[in-house]
């Protein structure tokens, strides 16, 4: 296997091996790769930060009618979690189908899960 | 500042037409539009075009020429694309040109196809309105994306589906007599309560369907229609466009459209009014809680208070503040590309008093319209005036 890695692969690479990050700017402020410039000042220095071990889920849904790719997966639980200055959107996993134990504010940790199609960002309760 | 006037509207039935491909579609609105306004077709300068996934549906990029050739045009025509607003721009655009006097009259217009295929492929497709990387590798679905809005609305600001479901049975019972909108049914709140759910807290009934159709508008400028006397009553007066961050994780707050704010700031300075001079609105309704995010970001509604609405009967056919007459996204039917300038052909039938709800509006002077592409991060707000 020798597919061109992107950026954004090798991002997904970091936050499965437990070492996710987010780009900085000198002014301070945060975003995700891939970028060239801040998106916030258009500032060309970026440095990586750690990202946070620790989010929290800021809102949720049921993915009830998935597109044809996620079909044998639905229904799923999806979020939108920040972690620090930044947020990422993913997966909930051990959590009731139902989202009847989310709610705004959980905690979570971030991973990744493979299947033979795709690669995505999880979160897990903590 | 130089106004714009719609001298002729024109839309197709929005519905499902398994018979007719978009550029019948495109045709027949196009033509409608033309004959509405007694503009001979050879003063046409340019076709401002919308569509969204014509790829998709079709096989079919490159529509302009396509289009020009339905509308029986040889001119420059040109095909916008910003998802669900991709017509709201060409309209834009179109306004632009011609104040800047490079065009007298131009056909503006929108086409989208989508009942053709199983709505687990326009789920893809309008999914690609969004992040790819971010947010579409997620299973993230646009009913999925607005659902994390109003879930976080619910959360911050206490509404429930309950509320919501009001606005669906407005929009509803709006479009009964609308002989162009998808659904002429009146539904209940427990209707919608009851709907299945598509991603939580969005039910079948909180979403605008999946619809086939076109719309189109002819604009010309204060001077042609002077010269040619054309009988062209409704204006635009003022046009404004927002963007903001693709993806909703990336946004300060799940519960703003910043960009709609922005845009509505520019079309009402650019028109030289505000919101309290609004007399009615077409909103981006394709979800309920999209109509409760449009009320906040034009100015009619403080943060958080939206969503009463609806329920209070303010934005009602009786109320203060009629939203969505025509039935909206949500009882109109919801093809994409067409939508935008659906809203203006809309809004000039109920100012110009051939509507079938302009009799609910018979005094209104000044409307306007929100449209929004994915989830806000691109929007056109245009405000229409009665001028003469």
């Amino acid at each position: 296997m020798s597919e061109p890695r992107t950026a954004f692969d090798s991002f997904v690479d970091a936050l499965a091996a437990g070492e996710g990050y987010f780009l900085e700017c000198s002014n301070g402020h945060a975003s995700l790769p891939p970028r060239h410039v801040c998106p916030d000042c258009g500032d060309a220095s970026l440095e990586r930060r750690s990202l946070p071990e620790r989010g929290e889920v800021e809102s949720h849904t049921i993915i009830r009618v998935p597109a044809p790719q996620f079909e044998a997966d639905a229904p799923y639980p999806l979020a939108i979690a920040s972690f620090g200055p930044v947020r990422l959107t993913g997966r909930l996993e051990n959590v009731d189908p139902d989202g009847g134990d989310v709610e705004v504010g959980l905690p979570v940790a971030v991973d990744v899960r493979e299947t033979d199609d795709h690669r995505f960002v999880v979160f897990t309760p903590q | 500042m130089t106004s714009v006037r719609i001298a002729g509207v024109g839309m197709t039935p929005f519905d499902s037409h398994p018979e007719r491909t978009g550029r019948e579609l495109f045709g027949s609105a196009s033509n409608e539009a033309i004959d509405d306004s007694n503009v001979p077709r050879g003063d046409i300068d340019a076709l401002f075009y919308g569509n969204f996934m014509g790829a998709f549906a079709e096989g079919q990029n490159h529509q302009g020429p396509l289009m020009a050739d339905a509308a029986g045009l040889s001119v420059p025509a040109t095909r916008f694309e910003s998802a669900c607003t991709s017509s709201g721009v060409a309209v834009r655009e179109a306004v632009s040109k011609i104040r800047g006097g490079e065009a007298d009259v131009l056909l503006v217009g929108g086409m989208e196809r989508m009942t053709n295929e199983p709505t687990s492929f326009v789920t893809e497709a309008l999914a690609t309105a969004g992040d790819e990387l971010y947010e579409g590798r997620a299973g993230m679905t646009f009913p999925g994306a607005y659902a994390l809005m109003a879930n976080a609305y619910f959360a911050e600001h206490g509404a429930t589906r309950a509320d919501l479901a009001e606005i669906a049975v407005k929009n509803h019972a709006h479009a009964l007599e609308n002989e162009l909108a998808q659904y002429q049914r009146e539904i209940s709140v427990d209707d919608v309560l009851e709907a299945p759910l598509v991603a939580d807290p969005i039910g079948v009934y909180d979403a605008s369907p999946i619809t086939d159709g076109a719309s189109a508008a002819v604009l010309v400028s204060d001077e042609y229609a002077r010269e040619r006397d054309l009988d062209a009553p409704v204006s635009i007066t003022g046009t404004g466009q927002g963007t903001d961050q693709l993806a909703l994780q990336d946004r300060a707050s799940l519960t703003r459209t910043p960009a709609a704010e922005r845009a509505a700031e520019e079309a009402y300075a650019d028109a030289s009014i505000g919101p309290d001079d609004v007399d009615l609105a077409e909103v981006h309704d394709c979800f309920t809680i999209a109509e409760v995010l449009a009320l906040e970001s034009l100015g009619f509604y403080d943060r958080g208070t939206g969503y009463q609405a609806a329920r209070d009967g303010e934005t009602t056919r009786d109320g203060d503040l009629p939203v969505n007459l025509s039935g909206g996204l949500k009882a109109k039917g919801h093809p994409v590309g067409a939508t935008g300038t659906a809203q203006i052909v809309e809004l000039t039938k109920l100012l110009r008093g051939d509507h079938v709800n302009s009799d609910a509006v018979s005094d209104a002077e000044t409307a306007i319209t929100h449209n929004a592409g994915g989830t806000v991060a691109s929007v056109t707000v245009h405000v229409l005036e009665v001028v003469a």
